[in-house]
Formats: C-alpha cells, sequence, structure tokens
C-alpha cells in the first residue's frame, strides 16, 4: 500500500442539536477512488467541507503528505491541491463559463488565455465547453462540465465530488467516470460521495460508510453487493415498496399540444406535450433537471395556466382553470421545492395542511376558517404518513426533510385525488421515508387514481411506474411501459449524451 | 408662451449640470446592487450628503473639502444600513426605506442653523481649446469638475466590474451568495465594502445638488432625486454606461419641464412638476412589460438576506 496522500484522523463536528461527525477517520492514498456513503444526514457534506476548508473541525486532525493539515479557507485548501465539484452546483448563471472558472481558481490567467486553456483541457478530457457562453444557458450535464474543468485547471492532488451523478444521463455518466478514470491513473485521488450503490461499486477501489456520523465500516465496494451496502448505510433490513397489479383503467387525463413559455429567464418551455394517463397508472416522466419539469408541474397543478382544450380531465377542459378550481376538480399536485413552495417554512403543519385541503376537506365554512377541522386533517396526515413532529402546531420548517416531504405528499394523498401530480417525491429523502412514500403512491394508483410522477430518480421511476416517458428540452418522449425497458433505452430518451462522445482515453 | 426664448445651447449644457447628482448617486447604487443588495435609502443618504457637504464647505470655505465632507456623511449612513442588513440581517427594503426617513430627518436637524445661506462659489472649469469650440463647447466642457468626475467614475465602475478581479468576485457574489461563500470568498465584507460605496457617491450626489446647483441649503432638497437614482440603475438594466444615458434622460426631462415652466407653456405648473416622475414610472412599466429581460439583468441574489450557516 502506497502512503497516505489525507489521512483524517478522529475528526468530530457539532452543530446545535446534532454532531455530524464523531471521530471519523480514513485514508485516500494517490490515484485511488475512495468512496464515502451514506444516507442524507449521515455527516458526508460536513466531513468533506472540512477537508475543503469551509469549515472548521470541533477536534481531530489531518495530514497531508505526512505534514499536518488544516485549511483556514478554501483558498489554502486549493493552493494545497484540493479540489471539490458540488452538489448543489457553486456556478454563476449570469456569468460566463470562463468567468466562473476563474473564480474557483487561486490565480487565475488573462481571460483570453483562460479560455484557450479551457478549450485544451476540456478537449483532452472529451468534455468540450465554449468559454464565452452563459453558464444559464447549458444544461445540468454541461454545468457540472464547468465544474470538473474548474478543478481540473488547478491539476488537483485529490479531487473531492459530492453526488456529481445526480443530474447526469446515463450516458453522460458514463462519459464522467472515463474521465475520472484517466485522472486516477495520472495519479489524482478521487474522493466520491453518493448514494447510488451501483456506481460505486463500478467505480471506487474503496469505501468507507458513514451512519450518523460515525465510521460503521470499510470495505472495497466490488466485492459487496448493492443490497449489502445499503443495509450497512441503513443499519437495518430495506424495505421494498411492493405493488398490486391492476388492470388499467378508463382514461382520466389528457393533455393534447401542451406548449408554454417559461416564467424563469433559465427556465425551459414546454413545447408539444402529448400524454394520456388512465385510472390505476402510475407515469413516470424522467429526465435531467431543467429540461421543463418544474413548468410540465406548474402546467399541471394551474400553477401557469394556458389553453382550455390543451389539458382535459374527464373530458372536461381544465387548461385555463388555477389551481384551487382543478383542486376541486379532483386534479392534485405535490411541487419539488418542499420550503417555499409545497409548504409555507414558517406556517403551522396545520395551516400547512389548510393551505391545499380546504377546497376538498371543506375547512372554510362561508369565508371563515374551521380550525378544529383543519388540525384534524393535519393530525390524520401526522397519524397515516408516520410523520416525526411533536404535533400540528409545529412549524414546517422545524421537520427535518423527510418527515415533512411525508407530510407534503400524505396531505395531497389523503384528499383523494382523481389525479395526482408529484414532483421529487423524495429528493433528499433518507431511504425508509422513500420507501414509504413510494409504498403510498402505489397504493394510491391501485386504488384508482392515476398518478404522475416527474422525478430525477430513474431507479425511483424503475421502481414505481407502469409506463415510462421523458423530457428532452421542454418535449415528452412517447411513453413506453416500465417492463423490459433497459438503462440504454431511457438514456437515449432523455436525450443521450447530449451529442458527446465519451472521452476517448489512451491507454 | 414662447419657445423660442429656450436657448437649446444653455438647455443642453443645463441638462449636463441637472443629470449629475442623479448619475453619481444611481452609479454609486448600481455597484451596491451588483453587490446583490438593494439599498432604498438613496435619497436618505443624498440629502444627508447635501447637509454635510453644506455644512463643511461653509464653515471651512472650501467646496472641495466641503465634497469630501458629504462623502464621509453618505458612507457613515450606509454603513449604519450595512450594520443593519449584513450583521443583524434586518430586512433590506424595510431598512432602506427607514433610512430614507431618518436621513431626511437627520439632514433637517443639522441644517437647521444653515438655511438661507449661501455657499461658497466654485469655478468652471475652462480648458483652453475644449471650450472654445463653437456649439459643443459651451454645452460640454464648460463645467465644474464635478461633471467630469462624475462621468470618469462610471466609466471606472464599468471597467472595474468588467476587467478586474475584484468586479468579478463582486458581480458573484450579488450574483450568488452561496456559491461565492462555498468558494471561499468574504461575502459580507464585500457587500459592506459596496454598500459604503455606494453611500458616497450618493453624499457627492446630494452636494452636488446644495453646494452646485442650487446652491444653498432648504429641508428636503433632494426632492425624490434619489428615487430617480433607484429607478435609473433599473432601467439600465444594472449596465454602467446606461446609468450615464438614463441620467442624462431623466435630467433632460426635469430641465424640460422648467424651461417650459419659464417659457409660460399653456399648462398647469404641477402637471410639468410631475413630468419626470411620470417618465420615471413610464418607462420602468415599459421596461419591467418584458419580464424575463428585466429578470436577466437583475443580480441574482438581489435584496436576499445572506447567513452563512454551516
Amino acid at each position: 500500500m502506497r502512503g497516505a496522500l489525507l489521512a483524517v484522523d478522529g475528526i468530530t463536528k457539532a452543530y446545535p442539536g446534532v454532531i455530524a461527525n464523531d471521530h471519523v477517520s480514513f485514508s485516500v492514498a494517490p490515484g485511488e477512488v475512495h468512496a464515502l456513503l451514506g444516507e442524507n444526514g449521515a455527516g458526508k457534506s460536513t466531513l468533506v467541507k472540512m477537508i475543503y476548508g469551509l469549515v472548521r473541525p470541533d477536534a481531530g486532525a489531518m495530514q497531508w503528505n505526512g505534514a499536518p493539515y488544516a485549511p483556514a479557507s478554501p483558498h489554502v485548501a486549493r493552493q494545497t491541491g484540493v479540489a471539490m465539484v458540488f452538489q448543489h452546483f457553486s456556478l454563476f448563471e449570469a456569468l460566463n463559463v470562463a468567468e466562473n472558472v476563474a473564480l474557483g481558481m487561486e490565480n487565475p490567467p488573462a481571460m483570453r488565455e483562460l479560455a484557450g486553456r479551457i478549450r485544451t483541457v476540456s478537449e483532452r478530457y472529451g468534455l468540450p465547453l465554449d468559454p464565452n457562453r452563459l453558464v444559464g444557458e447549458l444544461s445540468a450535464g454541461e454545468r457540472q462540465r464547468v465544474e470538473i474543468i474548474r478543478c481540473l485547471l488547478q491539476e488537483p492532488r485529490l479531487l473531492i465530488m459530492d453526488e456529481p451523478t445526480s443530474v447526469l444521463t446515463p450516458q453522460e455518466v458514463e462519459i464522467l467516470f472515463e474521465t475520472l478514470k484517466k485522472l486516477s491513473t495520472e495519479g489524482t485521488a478521487i474522493l466520491y460521495i453518493s448514494h447510488k450503490l451501483e456506481e460505486i461499486r463500478t467505480l471506487c477501489d474503496e469505501a468507507t460508510i458513514l451512519r450518523q456520523g460515525k465510521v460503521v465500516g470499510t470495505c472495497e465496494p466490488a466485492r459487496k453487493s448493492a443490497r449489502d451496502l445499503a443495509e450497512m448505510m441503513v443499519g437495518q433490513a430495506l424495505n421494498i415498496p411492493t405493488r398490486q397489479t391492476g388492470e388499467p383503467g378508463e382514461v382520466v387525463l389528457e393533455i393534447t399540444g401542451l406548449s408554454l413559455a417559461s416564467e424563469n429567464p433559465f427556465g425551459t418551455a414546454l413545447t408539444d406535450v402529448n400524454l394520456t394517463v388512465r385510472a390505476g397508472e402510475v407515469i413516470g416522466i424522467g429526465g435531467v433537471a431543467g429540461n421543463g419539469q418544474d413548468e410540465l408541474l406548474g402546467a399541471l397543478s394551474g400553477e401557469l395556466p394556458g389553453v382550455p382544450t390543451a389539458i382535459r380531465l374527464k373530458g372536461q377542459d381544465i387548461g385555463h382553470l388555477g389551481p384551487g378550481q382543478r383542486r376541486a376538480l379532483g386534479l392534485l399536485a405535490a411541487p419539488e421545492e418542499r420550503l417555499g413552495h409545497a409548504a409555507a417554512p414558517d406556517m403551522s403543519l396545520t395551516e400547512n395542511a389548510a393551505l391545499t385541503g380546504t377546497v376538498r376537506e371543506r375547512l372554510a365554512d362561508r369565508g371563515f376558517m374551521n380550525w378544529r377541522r383543519a388540525r384534524s386533517f393535519a393530525e390524520a396526515i401526522i397519524a397515516d404518513f408516520d410523520v416525526r413532529t411533536p404535533g400540528p402546531e409545529n412549524a414546517a420548517r422545524a421537520l427535518s426533510g423527510g418527515n415533512l416531504q411525508k407530510f407534503v405528499i400524505g396531505r395531497e394523498v389523503l384528499q383523494r385525488p382523481e389525479v395526482l401530480v408529484v414532483n421529487q417525491p423524495t429528493w433528499g429523502v433518507d431511504a425508509s421515508a422513500a420507501a414509504d412514500i413510494r409504498q403510498a403512491l402505489l397504493d394510491l394508483a391501485h386504488k384508482g387514481t392515476a398518478v404522475v410522477c416527474i422525478s430525477q430518480d430513474l431507479d425511483e421511476l424503475m421502481e414505481i411506474s407502469d409506463r415510462f416517458a421523458a423530457l428532452n428540452e421542454g418535449r415528452l418522449s412517447a411513453p413506453r411501459p416500465t417492463k423490459g425497458l433497459s438503462v440504454e433505452e431511457i438514456g437515449l430518451m432523455m436525450g443521450g449524451a447530449h451529442g458527446l462522445e465519451a472521452a476517448h482515453v489512451p491507454a | 408662451m414662447d419657445l423660442s426664448s429656450i436657448n437649446p445651447l444653455v438647455l443642453l449644457a443645463s441638462i449636463m449640470v441637472a443629470s449629475t447628482p442623479i448619475m453619481l448617486a444611481a452609479i454609486g447604487e448600481l455597484v451596491v446592487e451588483k453587490a446583490g443588495v438593494l439599498n432604498l435609502g438613496v435619497e436618505g443618504m443624498m440629502i444627508t450628503g447635501a447637509v454635510c457637504g453644506f455644512v463643511v464647505a461653509v464653515e471651512t470655505g472650501s467646496p472641495t473639502l466641503g465634497f469630501a465632507g458629504a462623502a464621509l456623511g453618505g458612507a457613515v449612513l450606509a454603513l449604519l444600513f450595512a450594520l443593519l442588513t449584513q450583521f443583524l440581517l434586518a430586512n433590506q427594503t424595510a431598512t432602506g426605506l427607514a433610512l430614507t426617513l431618518f436621513g431626511l430627518g437627520l439632514s433637517s436637524l443639522i441644517g437647521q442653523n444653515y438655511v438661507g445661506i449661501k455657499a461658497p462659489p466654485i469655478a468652471t472649469i475652462r480648458l483652453p481649446v475644449l471650450s472654445d469650440i463653437p456649439v459643443i463647447g459651451p454645452i460640454a466642457f464648460r463645467h465644474d469638475l464635478m461633471v467630469y468626475v462624475s462621468i470618469a467614475l462610471v466609466g471606472a465602475v464599468w471597467a472595474v466590474l468588467k476587467y478586474t478581479r475584484f468586479g468579478l468576485i463582486l458581480r458573484a457574489v450579488g450574483e450568488n451568495h452561496d456559491a461565492a461563500h462555498a468558494l471561499g470568498y468574504k461575502v459580507v465584507p464585500i457587500r459592506v465594502a459596496a454598500i459604503v460605496f455606494g453611500g458616497a457617491c450618493a453624499g457627492l450626489g446630494g452636494a452636488y445638488i446644495s453646494l452646485i446647483r442650487v446652491p444653498q441649503w432648504t429641508q428636503g432638497m433632494t426632492a425624490g432625486a434619489g428615487w430617480i437614482a433607484l429607478a435609473i440603475v433599473v432601467f439600465a438594466s444594472w449596465r454602467a454606461w446606461r446609468v450615464l444615458l438614463g441620467a442624462y434622460l431623466f435630467g433632460g426631462v426635469t430641465v424640460l419641464q422648467l424651461n417650459l415652466q419659464a417659457a409660460g407653456v399653456n399648462i398647469p405648473v404641477v402637471y410639468l412638476s410631475m413630468l419626470p416622475y411620470l417618465v420615471t414610472i413610464l418607462v420602468l412599466v415599459i421596461m419591467s412589460a418584458n419580464r424575463s429581460r428585466t429578470a436577466l439583468g437583475a443580480p441574482g441574489a438581489l435584496g436576499r438576506t445572506f447567513h452563512a450557516s454551516q
């Protein structure tokens, strides 16, 4: 075994009320691809932020090539040779690619020279980029390329990647892995964070598994099955959602020729979207983020009303109706952003329950709220969906992501929808809560509701949907039965690698 | 009504003078907004600058020191805004409005013994050749130094924002403060610096009114110039050279209505006085009719409070 490039020894970091890292130790050798595995909230992000100098540890020490290493800021970390690709892009939409790259470098050259170097390096690694384009106009995959190029230009010795593949198509993931393997053979160590187990099995040499801030195990991922890894992460056996198959019923929702401009200057317009959904079926809509998901949800929920005939519910034109009127007719929706879109963060759970439940649950009488009924509605959601909270008077903000998501989904499910549209129902939710939410959607469909599930998690869509369609640049592909669909086919439906080829790495 | 009494040369020359205060305030506010901070207290900082500049100039007899005092006064008031919004995380809109009210009151208090005094005179610069060019000379090259300083300032802001690393970091902070923080840039100090710069510029703009344009001290003499400066920043889609254009446009409307009044145009004076503000509203409505384009120019983090949690 070679000497360690980075050794982390007994790192501890506590935040008020939670210990994010509790005596975490591991080491990475040059050229090694090391995985950090764990659920949301296991402390992976905090750990790498300490390595990158964004957060100071409370206790413990780090060593870099045998010398003590305690970065006071990201500038120090970058000078040492650490580069990081962030989970949520650390990019500036209104700036161009070269400017974004310059911001991530310690001593950037003049803009013109930098643009040349971006072209050279990006082509060498098979990640073509135009330095003069605005980042806001790029696809998610291209944006990530900007982040990676930014790191590569500094010739890092350790590259940290925090959930890099969550926004990529399968083809783009393949290109990324080629790049990472090439870097690794050049001697760069890679610290790879993900909860996608199959990826870790194919890419990583070593894995350190974190649960609730503690290291609970290390392993060679290639020698374990994905299920073993998952159970090490969660610490218990996993429930896999089960479904009862039923015959789909009559058509309840028809979308014909739906086109809609986006409200967001960097958003994607919907173009000629067609879809029919039958009672009792789950339609999965995949696609890389930013290809019209938010717009499609807005068009269906009624936030972005349009042409009356574009959307029909049980034969009735509803394309021009607002969210309240659509709710009354039985079309409910749960948007992606929990805090601020699906729920009002500073309002209580009772108030949040009333915000969408008033129409169908009759929580108001002649303009006056019936708070007793609203409260019992909130209590029903909390009980039925196992929402962990002291009570319905708590603010939505106080709930953890998984619990709030269960509340938000449960709130719609309990209103007995005819059609339920959800966007990213398990985004940032731990594995057991995600399984509960998926099970709830399947049960709802079994009772005869048509479910439209928009998600970027392909595994989730494969698990719950009967038919699959993909959004690509605002267009929806023709739906296909999920059974028998291969990953390659899905990738192509999602737009492939946007016309790119994998890096041809000379051996 | 006698339109021939309006001398076009004098009109154009006075447009440059009328535009200077709002241009100074607007270019300062542009920097503040580019850093992601919305300071609605421009009017308050301007009037504070106006009274500070006037008092210092009268007491020392030096207009130059007066302008320095005005910049300092505006900057101190801006620092108060920075303290409230950047460290105590107060809401920027409410704090900015409060700053305007506070500045109006404070300036009246400071200036109560200075009403009716005349400011020390300021020499206009006569450039040997340029000032004698027919037509252009009287319009553009027979002004006081501050007119040229303000134009130079616009150029400097443009160049710094576009070509320097500091300008890039400032824009980055205003575009996405979380990302800037993640890359290790100090969001709060950069914003405080921008806010103080904006305050100093607003102070200079105010002093230009009390020392050159009027030149004496009266309560509330900025009369909404700070609000027009805020509107100009939007009109300019956050671009430096368009601030110059916007300031001359609004300055032009102001001067024109004064001239029309003097020429006895057969429209009630109140309507003419409304003109600059009506034009402001009209332009803002037209600008925001195309929502996505306005949003494209606006800094992404404008008006959002930054707190480095985690």
